[in-house]
């Protein structure tokens, strides 16, 4: 399938600054398309598989691209630029499963006493308490606030058990970044984002990074506390069926917990996205 | 204290700190940036394991590297039950180390590749890997029929099963099905029983009643 015009229209992370360092060229797999990263003395940029250049920028610690000659503009996350916060960019990780899929799962908090046991929860503590979901309709985009859950160990930077404080946003199909109470400071936030880069429309690989403040891990030691949950989850994202996003409500029911993904997949309808999207099959 | 070097993602890491745990050995991690900063790679490394390999500890003045060799020489230097590698078995446990090391290079292999982009023949380890666990399952099945639980037949696990689980529990983060190797998952969730087991990312611990009624 060719991807549709809200898929084709946007950013895409393609993999850290470093990643291209050392070769000349680089191949990688976005949206079902063979590109090269060429670098030329430290210059990126990027080119689809007959050699027509495309847009390129670097932001938040990675490599960006498009297929779009139009793209919409890439969103803003301003904490980038605060002083103090430490930024740790995880690496690419690859998932058998649609990006969406990512998403949604990243979205989820009902999971959290059972995939991230005596982590980001508790199996005495599972009630997800209801939460607010809105639309910025300037910026079109989605975020679930005041969510709040019970969580033993919180970050790398965390001593005990606290109430964490959550605010999600979704800026982008195949973005999303998560707000949380920092352990160390007060009225500020810590990120934990995923910019995922669609591969296939079953295969992904997602780009993480967290931006935080935190004075005493190294960033080894938050690099492997962001692993750690990543590929816990990777585990339950591969066993998901079918690999793609079955919007149809026939085939995946939500719950009151679910109140961000169901936002999540209304606005992907009404987006009229369909790379990625599991159809509906009768006899699944 | 024993010093490891260490990566929370590396079931050949995993398997040293299960049996330092077993053996309540106090030990202190050194975490090494595996992915995506291959630090074993690094020359700084390349001084404490000139294969650039994990995992590595240091104890009493000695560096000691590979996962099997340090489980020979942690039960040899402080099991003192004398259960996990019993004198009178070591050729049986020693053949399954090797197969542990043969697991290594086809399942461990096929799970960098998936995840973490290693650049390898991934259909050739995932045959290689299908291949042994087959071998595994049919003796596990021969094994279970004589009334034993574990690799080497006896009332308790040795560290033949230490050095083999990991990367068969980890098989499908390699793109490898369980599902055809019913011994082997007996056999998995008996390990994830035993006392402080604690699962690693990508292991999945079925929660199983302790007692039935």
């Amino acid at each position: 399938m060719k991807p549709d015009s809200f898929t084709h229209s946007q950013w895409y992370a393609i993999g850290r600054i470093g990643d291209f360092e050392g070769a000349n060229a680089k191949p990688v797999r976005l949206l079902s398309q063979d590109l090269t990263v060429n670098n030329s003395a430290g210059v990126l940029s990027v080119a689809d598989a007959e050699g027509r250049s495309l847009q390129s920028q670097i932001r938040y610690g990675h490599l960006w691209t498009t297929l779009s000659d139009n793209p919409r503009p890439l969103y803003d996350m301003p904490e980038f630029d605060e002083p103090d916060r430490r930024l740790v960019t995880a690496g690419g990780v690859g998932v058998r499963c649609s990006g969406l899929r990512c998403v949604e799962n990243f979205l989820d908090m009902a999971h959290f006493p059972f995939v991230h046991t005596d982590i980001l929860g508790v199996e005495d503590h599972s009630t997800v308490e209801n939460y607010d979901v809105s639309m910025d309709a300037d910026k079109d985009e989605i975020w679930a606030t005041k969510c709040k859950f019970f969580q033993p160990l919180a970050s790398a930077a965390a001593t005990g058990g606290q109430m964490t404080e959550y605010k999600y946003r979704v800026p982008h199909p195949y973005s999303t970044i998560l707000y949380k109470t920092c352990p160390i400071r007060e009225n500020v936030w810590d990120l934990v984002g995923l910019f995922i880069q669609p591969v296939e429309e079953d295969e992904c690989i997602v780009h993480s990074f967290i931006l935080v403040f935190d004075e005493d891990n190294t960033d080894t030691g938050l690099l492997h506390f962001q692993q750690n949950i990543f590929l816990q989850d990777r585990m339950i994202l591969e066993n998901q069926v079918p690999r793609k996003l079955p919007l149809d409500p026939r085939w995946e029911l939500p719950t009151r917990a679910d109140a961000s993904s169901i936002a999540y997949r209304r606005w992907l309808k009404a987006n009229e996205l369909q790379w990625g999207i599991a159809l509906f099959d009768k006899a699944a | 204290m024993i010093q490891l070097h260490d990566y929370p993602l590396s079931g050949n890491c995993f398997k040293v700190r299960f049996l330092m745990d077993q053996l309540d050995l106090d030990y202190q991690s050194t975490l090494v940036d595996f992915y995506p900063g291959y630090e074993h790679k690094s020359p700084r490394f390349l001084k404490i394991n000139p294969l650039g390999q994990l995992p590595v500890i240091e104890d009493n003045g000695q560096t000691i590297r590979d996962a099997q060799a340090i489980l020979v020489y942690l039960a040899t230097a402080y099991d003192t039950s004398g259960t996990w590698f019993p004198r009178d078995r070591q050729g049986e446990i020693y053949q399954w180390l090797a197969f542990a090391d043969e697991l290594t290079g086809s399942i461990s292999a096929a799970r960098l590749h998936d995840a973490m982009f290693y650049s390898l023949d991934v259909a050739k380890a995932r045959a290689r890997g299908t291949k042994l666990l087959r071998i595994v399952d049919e003796h596990l099945w021969f094994t279970e029929k004589d009334g034993h639980d574990w690799l080497v037949p006896l009332p308790h696990p040795t560290i033949a099963d230490v050095a083999c689980l990991p990367y068969i529990a980890l098989a499908e983060e390699g793109g490898i099905d369980l599902a055809p190797y019913p011994s082997v998952a007996r056999w998995m969730e008996r390990f994830m029983r035993l006392e402080k087991f604690k699962p690693m990312p990508g292991m999945m611990p079925l929660e199983m009643p302790k007692e039935t009624p």
